[in-house]
């Protein structure tokens, strides 16, 4: 039976390091999710009848079954219904999942351990466990509430203060009862610990800006990974460990390379800061020059080339359909027409190519920014619809702006660029938009999918 | 100090080039893969149900209060993988569905 176990999770364990390979091969991603699945439910099946092989039928085995049987269900139809817009909560909400499992994992062991005998640092990695489990649980529910639009960011000075004292708590109070400064015991420190990390794991979240959201995500994320890998320690667990540590560090990767491509530093995303830009900063009246629908249009029709740059606001107006649309309809017309993603398109990196996808556009007219900006001068015409800040020229031209140093997608290179967007609203990170005071650039103000199904009735109505 | 590092030795090679290996496995990713990777890895640290089912295993089928919540637990953990899964291979269906037209 033991080898049995064994052989399982070093099977599962090769599963996951396999399945993470694929999953980030575009080719093979598919086959990659598909096999970490196996090794996943191999290594829980394995578990089970390890723990409970040759024992009566227990309530315990039956809770076991009826919770898995449940979540998968409930699992499946919330994936099942999400809208590909809501994709990034969705996530979120899943990771808190795993976070609330390691917060419960920690008062049940604690009762365990309690009685027994113990060496400190088993308690203080089953400590660090539940608490890094807790913060990923509490925090994650938050990223998911503003997310979902139902909790908008708070800062102020208090939320400053009181998260740096309940951080300074988390590391002091296990200290101090390392040295007997305190004498709680271990369940009293594990339900002291867990309260303090729920609160702190929702101040940590409250401040950061909506713009953030993926970085904390994917770091509450590795954070998860973490957690269950100090669980698995306390179980000597291999599998465990493994996969939590997989998660860990592929997740604090990740993090790093978001932050790199938005250009913010990982610290100043944790403390909630956004650069303010300095009163340098130039702040020159712009001004716009407007379009109309036949205009764009009759652009349109006679460019040879055409880049389209999508933005979130696309998705939230859920225009890519008719966006594809247009495209399909350009393309009967002879024009050549490439969709430039941004890595930060969307509110997760990838997020856009996934709505893009959805939207039966071909991967292969999916161009990243890197491998178009030195030929943006190339198209006749550079769509931009519901994006602004991966376009605007200040983060190259202005170092008191507060995206300075951003890559961006350089649209003002195009020959024209017309942005459809419903106001002069800035974008997120609030500054206003240089590109639009370019001589080349026209806005054509509108919501995206009323605009694009206006365009594409007046493209028809010009090919005929 | 010396001690304990002989002790647990394997572990703490496993550990680091564990470290090291998750690193290099997505160090080359696309961005365009970026979310569903993450999703995924997510699903994987789903693997915290296993420490679940261990400590359901030791609970008495008597204390009802700590059943309760280790019947939570494993739905979480349960919720994380089956959520994570399926959610990660929708994503991925779209990419593949339009491959093929």
């Amino acid at each position: 039976m033991l080898v049995f176990i064994k052989v399982s999770y070093f099977a599962a364990m090769l599963a996951f390091v396999i399945g993470l390979k694929y999953l980030s091969s575009p080719s093979k991603a598919q086959k990659g999710n598909l096999i970490s699945a196996i090794g996943m439910v191999l290594a829980v099946f394995a578990t089970i009848i390890g723990s409970f092989y040759g024992e009566v039928v227990s309530l315990n085995l039956v809770l076991i079954f009826a919770a898995m049987i449940l979540a998968t269900i409930l699992g499946k139809r919330m994936s099942d219904r999400v809208e590909m817009t809501a994709m990034p909560q969705l996530v979120s909400f899943f990771n808190a999942m795993g976070g609330g499992c390691a917060l419960l994992l920690g008062i049940l062991e604690a009762q365990q351990i309690g009685s027994a005998e113990s060496n400190r640092l088993g308690e203080i990695t089953l400590l660090s466990g539940m608490m890094i489990g807790t913060v990923a649980f509490s925090g994650s529910i938050v990223a998911y509430l503003k997310l979902a639009g139902k909790q908008k960011d708070k800062r102020s000075m208090a939320i400053a203060y009181s998260s740096k004292a309940l951080l300074f708590a988390m590391v002091a109070i296990p200290l101090f009862s390392s040295i007997q400064w305190l004498s709680f015991n271990l369940l009293e420190e594990v339900i002291i610990l867990g309260l303090i990390s729920l609160v702190y794991g929702v101040i940590f979240v409250l401040p950061i800006g909506g713009a953030d959201m993926p970085v904390v995500i994917s770091l509450l994320n590795a954070l998860t990974g973490v957690a269950t890998a100090l669980a698995g320690l306390i179980y000597g667990n291999l599998i465990m460990i493994a996969g939590g540590i997989f998660v860990g560090a592929a997740g604090i990767l990740l993090t790093l390379m978001m932050c790199t491509a938005m250009n913010r530093s990982l610290w100043k995303v944790l403390a909630g800061k956004f650069k303010k830009s300095t009163g340098n900063a130039i702040e020159e009246e712009i001004e716009i020059q407007t379009t109309s629908i036949g205009e764009t249009a009759t652009k349109l029709a006679y460019a040879e080339k055409v880049a389209i740059i999508p933005g979130y606001g696309l998705a939230v107006a859920q225009a890519q359909h008719v966006c594809n649309q247009l495209e399909k309809l350009l393309e009967q017309n002879g024009t050549e027409v490439d969709y430039i993603i941004h890595p930060v398109a969307g509110r997760m990196p990838g997020h856009m190519n996934v709505l893009l996808a959805e939207a039966d556009v071909q991967y292969h007219k999916l161009k990243e920014m890197d491998e178009v900006n030195d030929t943006m001068s190339d198209y006749d015409v550079a769509l931009i619809i519901g994006a602004n800040d991966v376009v605007n020229p200040a983060a190259e031209l202005d170092e008191h702006s507060s995206i300075y140093g951003m890559p961006i997608i350089r649209a003002y290179n195009a020959k024209n660029s017309i942005v459809i967007k419903r106001g002069m609203s800035k974008g997120y990170a609030g500054v206003e938009n240089k590109l639009f005071g370019y001589p080349n650039c026209f806005l054509l103000f509108g919501d995206a999918k009323n605009a694009l199904g206006e365009l594409i009735n007046e493209l028809k109505n010009l090919n005929q | 100090m010396i001690e304990f590092i002989t002790q647990h030795e394997s572990m703490i090679y496993f550990i680091t080039l564990s470290i090291f290996l998750g690193i290099e496995l997505i160090a080359n990713v696309p961005a365009i893969l970026h979310t569903p990777l993450m999703s995924g890895a997510n699903a994987i640290s789903g693997i915290i149900l296993v420490g679940a089912i261990l400590i359901m295993n030791r609970i008495p089928s008597d204390d009802y209060v700590n059943l309760t919540l280790g019947f939570i637990a494993v739905f979480l953990g349960a919720l994380n993988i089956a959520g994570g899964f399926f959610v990660t291979g929708r994503m991925l269906s779209m990419f593949s569905a339009k491959k093929k037209k």
